[in-house]
């Protein structure tokens, strides 16, 4: 296991200094040992580039806007309901759905590193893993919020989410006016990324 | 004492840059390639997530603080595949052999990537005796917020909840604890529970007077209240 170091005698120093090389350098040497399989990387980076990202935490909000079954199931056991949909796995054991109502704004950071749901939302974005979001956003959540536009009225509260273990939260943002008759993937549609992290909002129809 | 990531409330760092609806996944080629080179030596089974949580944590403050993120990652995983005996710093130097791996039979083949990636690794465990929380309870977590098991060792009570009165919202049965997962001493599962704080427990300024935040944590990291 890792202890502390002075700066000269930590092994990632021994490595080039400029990121790409450092990558480079470090993939070339376990390639050549066997440990890793270049044409497995590429499968990993083609499942978060391609397929599993914020389309599914969209569908699964969709749904619990629609289908008022689905969406008490999803409230009493998130995990399972997502799972059945087959958005399980790495990052995404445990699911807790939270949702936005008019009284209370959910919203969830990672203080402490950069968890978050990948199986509905894929890879973090940068602002997510940022100091400045991870730093803010359980002490001054509405002034994070107004840096995404967000503004949010004096009569709800927020309830920030430090994702401090290994349960993952999805934000059911509300359902925006005019959207009766919608079908699911006419409403998936509204549903943004953000939205599902807590700093953004559904999108109104157009 | 803290390290440099426990940095939840800190003052400072400026606006958040929410970047733009299109932005790609990967903001660069190496990005992509960090994670799954990471993801990839996972797989060899050497560590788990608590130690690789750690490795980046144990960076120096400067390090932290210079490095970008996958820089981080990069960096935690060198130190890890050479902390665990993996590589020696001469392989990393550039100045080892190519000779096949011991570990070379357990490297993730690309047909067992979707696989693994669904798999997941659950972090729940069995669990005999009774908590000794109940949602509604009222807890205060311990302080200082350090690891008990090892000095300066990984664990997530963030600083700026230690000391802290706050009420059991949920409890989520045992699961494994970090403090000593990280550390090789046993997963140790404890039941885990979310605790709702009020934003005045924990900040001098609240925005807002019902703004709340809330922490996964696990039992031996609260008592009564």
């Amino acid at each position: 296991m890792p202890h502390d170091h002075h700066d000269h005698d930590d092994p990632h120093a021994l490595l080039p200094p400029e990121p790409a090389l450092r990558v480079k350098a470090l993939e070339t040497i376990l390639t050549k040992k066997g440990l890793i399989d270049p044409a497995a990387l590429d499968e990993i980076i083609d499942a978060y580039q391609n397929r599993i990202g914020p389309r599914n935490g969209a569908m699964v909000v969709a749904r619990a806007w629609s289908d008022p079954a689905f969406h008490a199931a999803l409230m009493k056991d998130a995990t399972e309901v997502v799972a059945d949909l087959g958005f399980f796995g790495r990052q995404g054991e445990h699911i807790i759905a939270v949702e936005n109502t008019d009284e209370t704004h959910n919203m969830v950071v990672c203080t402490l590193c950069s968890c978050y749901p990948w199986p509905l939302l894929g890879i973090p974005p940068g602002w997510y893993k940022s100091d400045a979001y991870r730093a803010r956003a359980v002490r001054e959540p509405r002034k994070v919020l107004a840096n995404f536009g967000v503004n949010l009225p004096p009569e709800s509260s927020v309830r920030v989410w430090d994702s401090t273990a290994e349960v993952r939260y999805l934000v059911i943002p509300q359902r925006p006016t005019g959207t009766d008759g919608m079908d699911v993937d006419a409403l998936a549609a509204l549903v943004t990324r953000d939205s599902m992290i807590g700093t953004g909002l559904a999108k109104a129809p157009s | 004492m803290t390290r440099v990531h426990d940095m939840g409330g800190r003052y400072g760092d400026g606006p958040v840059d929410p970047g733009g609806p299109d932005d790609p996944v990967f903001a660069q080629d190496w990005h992509a390639r960090a994670l799954a080179v990471t993801l990839a030596c996972g797989s060899l089974g050497q560590w788990n997530l608590d130690m690789s949580r750690h490795a980046r944590e144990c960076l120096s403050p400067k390090d932290y603080t210079r490095f970008s993120y996958y820089e981080k990652w990069m960096a935690g995983l060198a130190d890890l595949l050479v902390g665990n005996g993996v590589l020696t710093k001469a392989d990393l130097a550039g100045q080892g052999d190519d000779m096949p791996h011991p570990l070379a039979t357990r490297s993730m083949k690309p047909e067992a990537v979707a696989g693994i990636i669904a798999k997941g690794g659950p972090a729940d465990r069995p669990y005999s005796e009774q908590p000794l929380f109940q949602p509604g309870q009222t807890v205060r977590t311990r302080r200082p917020a350090d690891n008990r098991l090892t000095d300066g060792g990984h664990t997530r009570l963030p600083a700026y909840a230690a000391g802290a009165t706050g009420r059991i919202l949920r409890h989520h049965g045992a699961h494994v604890l970090p403090d000593s997962n990280a550390h090789t001493l046993g997963e140790a599962p404890e039941p885990l529970y979310t605790v709702v704080f009020k934003a005045e427990e924990l900040w001098a300024n609240p925005e807002h007077p019902r703004d709340e935040v809330t922490l996964d944590l696990w039992q031996s990291y609260l008592r009564p209240a």
